[in-house]
């Protein structure tokens, strides 16, 4: 039987003009409104780079210092501007050093293109200088992955490549480009944007049904909680988002990476949920009686043990990725949709309301996280620095209007605990893979996102040790990336489980620094290393004040743990706030 | 939830590639793909993936959704083996002087629905199509002739309940769909279909 894809694969009309793969692909980015690429030349992608020369004014070419560092480059970029960001990579090696950064923007949304240069299709699979096979490498990690062996591919492929990337939950997408398509001329019909594959289809159709059963429940809840991700961001929905918590009243606690969706200091925000989230939104879950799940994915960090989450309510869950409903947490009414979409069709819905005393519960959660833990963190009396107190010092002077890039591990569970956002796509971390060295490259990224706004990253000791090579990027390209070190001269979250889960054994968590001014200085940054509470503001005004990228390292106390904690197999109730607890 | 035998049938278009893609969705989660078959199907530029597994039907499901996520698969199916009509083709290769001198040999063969494939000098080449149980059986028939090599096909199925993919593919083929399109089945039905 025919299909209409089969007729529609009638013959083109004659052909404009003629063009090389390589200058196709420039073309394509043009096209897409792609300003910037985060890449790293080598033997396979020569051919794109040479055409890249001719388009240096066109497009901006951020020659990275690894290619991981170009791809984190482009998920930081990507998650401040809303974009999708931009990779460009030689075969093998260059390929193989995305792997990563793809794997972490899989697991986080993060609309990503790569573009990696492949040897001759003639020598595939046999094992030439520089092969590997980067498409099955990295189909796991990739929402779509694609070998262009004919340059005549090329603009269909990337037209599908853009709108892969970026529709529906948004993901990284991989082209493989052999040399001989890059360097192959051929008949250029023109670029047309993707806008339908018949195997995909990005936005569900809305069921109403269902938002009215969700409104149904909503209205009869009384202690209503909702718990929202990423998705309100990736789905542009914050207004919308805002609008349906204050009309129907209900608190409302993020993941940690919807985490700057609505401010932070939002009457109704309850703070973040997780391992090392806030006391009232964990506890709390186990006893509202209706749950309402917004763009969010029930991560096990979010969860705690399964069996003991959210057991006593009716969960709603909203989700554009239908394989998300039901995946971990059984959902009694799905949302399948774009949460642009269904949010204001539930609000609509459903009535204005108040839950006074409900409200009331998590406060007195908060007052006994703020006895038992935020005061010291905040205000500590000991001599040596907290975390706490330094992203404290740093939210008075920023306002909660910076881009604040978090790696991972004990600075970044701190940070995002406590930094101020204002503004939507403020919070840019490794959520779901947990990459430390993200937060320097991502960072390098972010600032090229939005040039608008001060973009600051805040890194732990071993974490920066992981990327640092991307200073080398700053250096040459003068992205304003403020760089914070919280030193506390340990592999602090590993410490932390050690000191509490493994008797103190601390097995190669002592991890020695270099002098990371000297370092920074050697790549034309300046710099600055403080140790006392007395230099803390004026440092990081200092560094604020600064014309450009600055370092500031702030060595805190060696052995802070972190808390609320959510011991990893137990319950979201069973959240404990001091060691004592466990 | 006990498992149980379920047979997936995927349509998808046809891509280099694609094959791996569906592959490690159940590698990664350590699940044993008992066969796997691809095939054309009644409609050009579609093809279909017959992949059976035993597993919890929670399970499953989670695995078709994780199937139809992939931008090329136009739809998966799972379903038991009361829903499907199905066959295997398995051969057997049985050495020709013990076939032709054993008499029974031959009332054994029809009884179990072989036909002769091939007759050579020295081997014989016979053919079985039908249920696991049926392919199986014929192997313990043949063991005491001196069976010299037996091979089986992946499976395929037709779903009972189906109608084929056409029409359900000139909806996928529109880039807005009506509100009568049936796609996207209420979620919370555990119905044999769901939807991409």
């Amino acid at each position: 039987m025919d299909t209409l894809e089969l007729k529609k694969a009638k013959p083109q009309p004659k052909a404009l003009k003629n063009l090389s793969g390589s200058v196709a692909v420039l073309e394509a980015l043009l096209a897409e409104e792609v300003t910037t690429i985060f890449g790293y030349p080598g033997g396979a992608i020569m051919p794109i780079y040479d055409a890249l020369y001719d388009y240096k004014d066109k497009l901006k070419h951020i020659l990275v210092r690894h290619e991981q560092g170009a791809i984190h480059a482009a998920q930081g970029f990507a998650r401040v501007s809303g974009k999708t960001g931009v990779v460009f990579a030689t075969s093998g090696p260059g390929a193989t050093n995305l792997v990563t950064g793809l794997a972490d923007a899989m697991i986080d949304s993060t609309p990503v293109v790569c573009i990696t240069g492949q040897v001759f299709a003639h020598l595939l699979g046999t094992d030439a200088f520089q092969e590997t096979d980067v498409i099955n490498i990295t189909t796991p990690v990739t929402k779509w992955n694609y070998q262009v062996t004919d340059a005549s591919e090329i603009p269909a492929v990337l037209a599908k490549a853009f709108y892969i990337a970026g529709s529906g939950r948004p993901g990284p997408v991989l082209i493989d480009i052999t040399k001989n398509a890059q360097l192959q001329l051929f008949e250029y019909q023109g670029y047309t944007k993707c806008e339908h594959i018949r195997s995909y289809r990005p936005k569900p159709i809305v069921r109403k049904e269902y938002v009215e059963a969700a409104a149904k429940l909503i209205n009869k809840a009384e202690r209503p909680f909702v718990v929202f991700g990423q998705g309100v961001i990736l789905g542009k929905a914050e207004k919308e988002f805002k609008q349906f918590i204050e009309k129907a009243g209900i608190p409302a606690a993020w993941t940690i990476m919807g985490m700057s969706a609505i401010p932070t200091d939002h009457p109704l925000g309850a703070g973040m949920l997780g391992m090392h989230g806030n006391y009232g939104p964990n506890v709390l879950t186990n006893e509202c009686d209706v749950l309402i799940a917004i763009g969010m994915r029930f991560d096990d960090r979010v969860t705690g043990r399964l069996d003991k989450y959210a057991k006593q309510a009716k969960v709603i869950h909203l989700d554009i990725d239908p394989a998300e409903i039901d995946k971990n947490v059984k959902a009694d009414v799905p949302v399948w949709g774009d949460c642009k979409e269904t949010l204001p069709m539930l609000t609509a819905l459903v009535e204005q309301k108040v839950y006074p005393q409900w409200l009331q519960k998590f406060n007195d959660y908060k007052q006994k996280e703020e006895e038992k833990v935020i005061k010291d963190e905040l205000n500590p009396t000991g001599e040596v620095m907290t975390m706490g107190e330094v992203i404290k010092t740093l939210n008075e002077l920023t306002n909660g209007d910076a881009i604040i890039v978090t790696d991972v591990g004990q600075h970044q569970m701190v940070a995002c605990r406590y930094a101020k956002y204002n503004h939507s796509k403020s919070n840019i971390t490794s959520g779901g893979l947990g990459t430390m060295g993200f937060a320097l490259p991502a960072a390098i990224g972010a600032a090229y996102g939005d040039t608008s706004r001060t973009t600051i990253a805040i890194i732990g000791d071993g974490g920066f040790q992981m990327t640092l090579q991307e200073l080398g990027t700053i250096m040459q390209f003068k992205p304003n990336v403020k760089i914070i070190i919280l030193n506390n001269q340990f592999l602090g979250m590993v410490r932390q489980w050690q000191q509490l889960f493994h008797e103190k054994r601390y097995s190669f968590v002592d991890i020695t620094s270099p002098d990371f001014v000297q370092v920074a200085k050697g790549f034309g940054i300046p710099g600055k290393s403080i140790s006392k509470r007395g230099e803390l503001k004026d440092s990081l005004k200092q560094m604020l004040e600064q014309d450009g990228s600055f370092l500031l390292e702030i060595m805190v106390g060696k052995e802070n743990n972190v808390f609320p904690m959510v011991p990893q197999g137990r319950g979201v109730a069973e959240c404990v706030l001091s060691k004592e607890e466990i | 939830m006990t498992k149980k035998e379920f047979t997936i049938t995927v349509y998808t278009e046809n891509q280099v590639g694609l094959l791996n893609r569906i592959a490690i969705i159940f590698s990664r989660r350590k699940i044993n793909v008992e066969s796997l078959n691809t095939s054309p199907t009644e409609v050009d530029s579609v093809h279909r993936f017959t992949i059976v597994i035993n597993e919890t039907e929670e399970v499953v499901r989670k695995l078709c959704r994780q199937i139809e996520k992939q931008v090329e698969v136009l739809k998966a199916y799972y379903n038991t083996e009361h829903e499907i009509v199905w066959q295997e083709l398995a051969l057997y290769k049985v050495p020709t002087d013990v076939i032709a001198a054993e008499v029974k040999v031959e009332r054994l063969l029809r009884e179990n629905g072989a036909h002769t494939v091939v007759i050579r000098k020295d081997y014989t080449v016979f053919a079985v199509a039908g249920h696991r149980e049926e392919t199986e059986a014929l192997i313990k028939v043949l063991e005491p002739f001196g069976l010299i090599e037996f091979v089986r096909t992946g499976r395929v199925a037709i779903i009972k309940g189906s109608s084929g993919f056409h029409e359900r593919l000139k909806e996928f083929e529109q880039t807005e769909p009506g509100e009568e399109v049936l796609e996207n089945e209420y979620l919370d039905k555990n119905e044999e279909v769901f939807t991409m």
